[in-house]
């Protein structure tokens, strides 16, 4: 048995009358990959909050090294070599690598930055990291989000974290940039650092952690070695039942053409055709920087195309701000829901009627509002106890229904989804799987971008593949595998 | 029925209370320390002192709740009044001058908005241009000396009296309250000024139109402006070129007083009603109890600062 890194015992955690958690045990030993799993909601967050110093626990007790501690502020979480790095880089854009690596701890001497310290340190951190080749001047908004994770990283190692917390580290990364991760995270793991790896995919999990604990609605469920575990056995430890299927099955059939997109450039999108029939998902896969959010971009009336033309229906559109594209009849739900899918600050209610406020000659229809927002909540099964909470209430799987309800409610004739379930647990992975089905068999045209090569074969009828701006492939997904995706994703043939 | 809040909404309501409850102990300290407080006279005075800078407050706080920020509401407010005075003056009537001086009011606000949107200028810097550049017009404009007004009609507008009791600027600001508010709450302009407050991006990709919202936003910040610049000019029988210096500071700050959140998307129009008369009362009871001029902007100060400190969210 490995030393024991850190021990959390019976956690206690409430935010006003919300118990968030109650009695959680956790327990992290030298050299492993140790992933944190449960739904969104779960109390994962809230739980590496506390051992960060962010939040205080109500009770329980947190050892590190077998010697009861007492982290209240990040600067202790510091001191006992625990280092989190979060889903939103916490890089600052316009410094350069070794400036955010030392900030807040410059190296001075007689009162001033001592550059060529920083440098050369700057330069061994990277290294540890497998990132020699970076030069440490380079400014950080000229980084890719993968190497972006890497500066990070070196800078809690350089801080002597012992412990390192991932909080679903791949999200924004491409497949070859994660393959780096995962060759660094072993080493660290072989140099005896404890990683805590908190993710919602489970092939990377299986793939990489040796334990996983398990939490739901804020209990302890249960620690588990990873070889020779069931995937259907953590679902169920995570979602108390067993689903039924991972991706349940669509009953209809494309009918008659809706989209034509025809030879199409704009920005990084290169010269692309396709038609999309009503009822039909069509996925768009390829890497990061492919040009696919770009090309929905297009589409939606965000970017101007410099070429090619888009019909709906027959007729050509000419979208050139969102309102348009809306009122021709598409709809487009963002990759990033914080940011450009919710008001956080309004209730459910408000931003479910944001596209379009049930209203007569500009006065808001409240009885209205109320009933057709009551309406998308039962239909989509969007849990909440009032339609008048704050959507920052609400865990990611919800909110993201939320966003869907939106444009559900304007009934879009061409729905673009733009990575739907980042950032969602199975459960609410499998019910939007479910009203993506309903959607199309109601005869919605849906686009579908996703970086979850298992999610785009499942659910897709077509396969569009976009490399460097170029639609690459356009595949059946019933004969596609992830060989022949990733191929044409990565510009082969 | 029962009443239930969950913990967001009661602790909103806590932090809106605020306000109230400051405004109540303010009334409370003040009748005790001073006979002369409580009193119909003085009331009704404080409320017409108030009325001028709840006005330009009101529209501040729909320029503050879609994020923005409008420190040109006093200049518009004395090229707005100038313009009018000098209508009449030339012998134009009275509702034609003050129809004129409103329309300014409102078209020098869309520029503003039409600078932030389309010009893609920050709100700080766009509307600090429109305040050198209209004191600038103001003062060529009257060369400096003050434009006497004659019209009996006009005078009443701002030094009139209902019932021989309710000054009329009072009765505008219940007005433009109730409209204003009514406008926030219940029109779906008022839905997207609150939307684009709280992430501009969310909106826009909604569908919702920013700019001409943002052109209609600052417009409705130049029309009150105008409003409480024709209410002043006829109050004062004369409009002045350095009328108004310094009001966009007091719109701010019962804004801010009243709970509305600088950062845009959080905040109400009662809040801003409350901020003015908290601003109003204060001045009158320095007043009353013989505060020094130079003492009174220390103590408000103070008390903005404290106010704020208050209601700092985590």
């Amino acid at each position: 048995m490995a030393a024991q890194l850190v021990s959390m015992h019976d956690i206690h955690k409430a935010f006003g009358p919300v118990k968030v958690l109650e009695g959680v045990d956790f327990e992290l030993v030298a050299g492993e990959i140790h992933a944190l799993m449960g739904e969104n909601g779960a109390g994962k967050s809230t739980l590496m909050k506390i051992l960060t110093g962010i939040y205080a626990p109500d009770s329980g007790t947190i050892q590190v090294d077998g010697k009861p501690v007492s982290i209240t502020t990040p600067a202790d979480a510091e001191k006992y070599g625990i280092a989190i790095i979060h889903q939103e880089l916490n890089l600052i854009p316009a410094l350069s690598i070794a400036d955010n690596l030392f900030l807040g701890r410059e190296i001075q001497r007689f009162g001033l930055l001592d550059r060529k310290a920083m440098t050369k340190k700057a330069m061994e951190w990277l290294a540890q990291v497998g990132m020699e080749k970076l030069d440490p001047d380079t400014r950080v908004e000229r980084l890719s989000v993968g190497t972006q994770q890497m500066v990070e990283i070196a800078r809690a190692l350089g801080q002597n974290a012992r412990v390192l917390i991932m909080d679903e580290p791949t999200a924004a990364l491409t497949e070859h940039e994660t393959t780096t991760l995962f060759k660094l995270i072993r080493a660290l793991r072989e140099k005896g650092t404890g990683i805590v790896y908190v993710s919602h995919r489970m092939e990377e999990i299986f793939a990489l952690c040796d334990r996983i604990s398990i939490l739901r609605d804020g209990k302890f469920v249960g620690t588990r070695p990873v070889p020779g575990l069931a995937f259907d056995e953590v679902v169920k430890m995570m979602v108390g039942r067993t689903l039924e299927a991972r991706f349940p099955v669509r009953s209809s059939t494309p009918g008659k053409v809706r989209l034509q997109v025809e030879h199409i450039s704009g920005g990084m999108v290169k010269d692309v055709s396709f038609d999309l029939r009503s009822g039909e998902v069509l996925g768009v896969a390829g890497l990061l920087g492919a040009g696919r959010t770009e090309l929905a971009r297009l589409l939606f009336g965000l970017d101007k195309p410099s070429e090619g033309r888009v019909l709906l229906d027959g007729d050509v559109v000419t979208a050139t701000n969102p309102n348009q594209a809306i009122h021709a009849g598409f709809g487009f739900l963002t990759e990033d829901r914080k940011a450009q899918g919710l008001v956080l600050d309004l209730s459910l209610r408000e931003n479910i009627s944001l596209p379009r406020v049930p209203a007569h000659v500009g006065l808001v229809d409240r009885g209205g509002e109320k009933t057709q927002t009551r309406g998308l909540i039962d239909a989509l099964k969007i849990r909440t106890r009032d339609m008048e909470l704050n959507v920052s209430a609400l865990s990611g799987g919800n909110q993201q229904k939320v966003v869907l309800a939106k444009w559900l409610a304007l009934k879009p004739r061409v729905l673009i989804l733009d990575e739907p379930t980042r950032g969602v647990d199975v459960g609410g992975k499998a019910e939007i799987y479910h009203i993506i089905n309903q959607l199309a068999e109601q005869g919605v045209a849906i686009l579908m971008i996703s970086s979850e090569l298992p999610e785009v074969l499942a659910m897709s009828d077509r396969i569009l593949v976009m490399h460097e701006g170029h639609a690459t492939a356009l595949l059946d997904a019933h004969g596609a595998t992830q060989e022949t995706v990733m191929t044409a994703a990565t510009g082969g043939h | 029925m029962t009443l239930q809040l969950n913990w967001s909404q009661a602790k909103t309501l806590f932090q809106r209370l605020g306000s109230v409850i400051g405004l109540l102990l303010l009334f409370i300290v003040l009748s005790v320390l001073s006979p002369d407080f409580l009193t119909t006279g003085n009331l009704l005075t404080v409320l017409r002192q108030v009325s001028i800078n709840a006005l330009i407050a009101f529209g501040m706080t729909f320029v503050i709740l879609s994020g923005g920020i409008d420190l040109s509401v006093g200049a518009i407010l004395a090229f707005t009044g100038a313009i009018t005075a000098g209508l009449m003056a030339a012998g134009h009537g009275m509702v034609l001058s003050v129809g004129a001086g409103l329309a300014l009011g409102a078209v020098l606000g869309m520029v503003n908005g039409a600078l932030v949107s389309w010009g893609r200028v920050a709100p700080f810097i766009a509307t600090l241009g429109t305040v050198t550049l209209l004191r600038g017009l103001t003062l060529s404009y009257t060369q400096g000396s003050p434009i006497p007004v004659t019209n009996p009609g006009f005078a009443m507008l701002g030094g009139g009296y209902i019932a021989n009791l309710i000054p009329l600027p009072v009765i505008w600001m219940a007005v433009a309250f109730i409209l204003c508010g009514f406008l926030l709450r219940g029109t779906v302009f008022g839905r997207h000024v609150v939307a684009i407050g709280g992430n501009e991006e969310a909106a826009r990709l909604s569908g919702v139109r920013i700019s001409p919202m943002k052109l209609a936003i600052y417009g409705l910040s130049g029309l009150l402006s105008a409003f409480a610049g024709v209410v002043l000019t006829s109050r004062l029988y004369s409009a002045q070129a350095t009328a108004g210096a310094g009001y966009e500071l007091d719109a701010i700050a019962a804004v801010v007083l009243g709970g509305t959140s600088l950062a845009g998307g959080r905040g109400w129009l009662f809040g801003t009603l409350i901020g003015a008369l908290l601003i109003g009362f204060l001045n009158n009871g320095l007043n009353l109890l013989g505060v020094s001029s130079f003492y009174q902007q220390v103590v408000k100060g103070i008390v903005i600062l404290i106010a704020v400190l208050l209601d700092r969210r985590q």
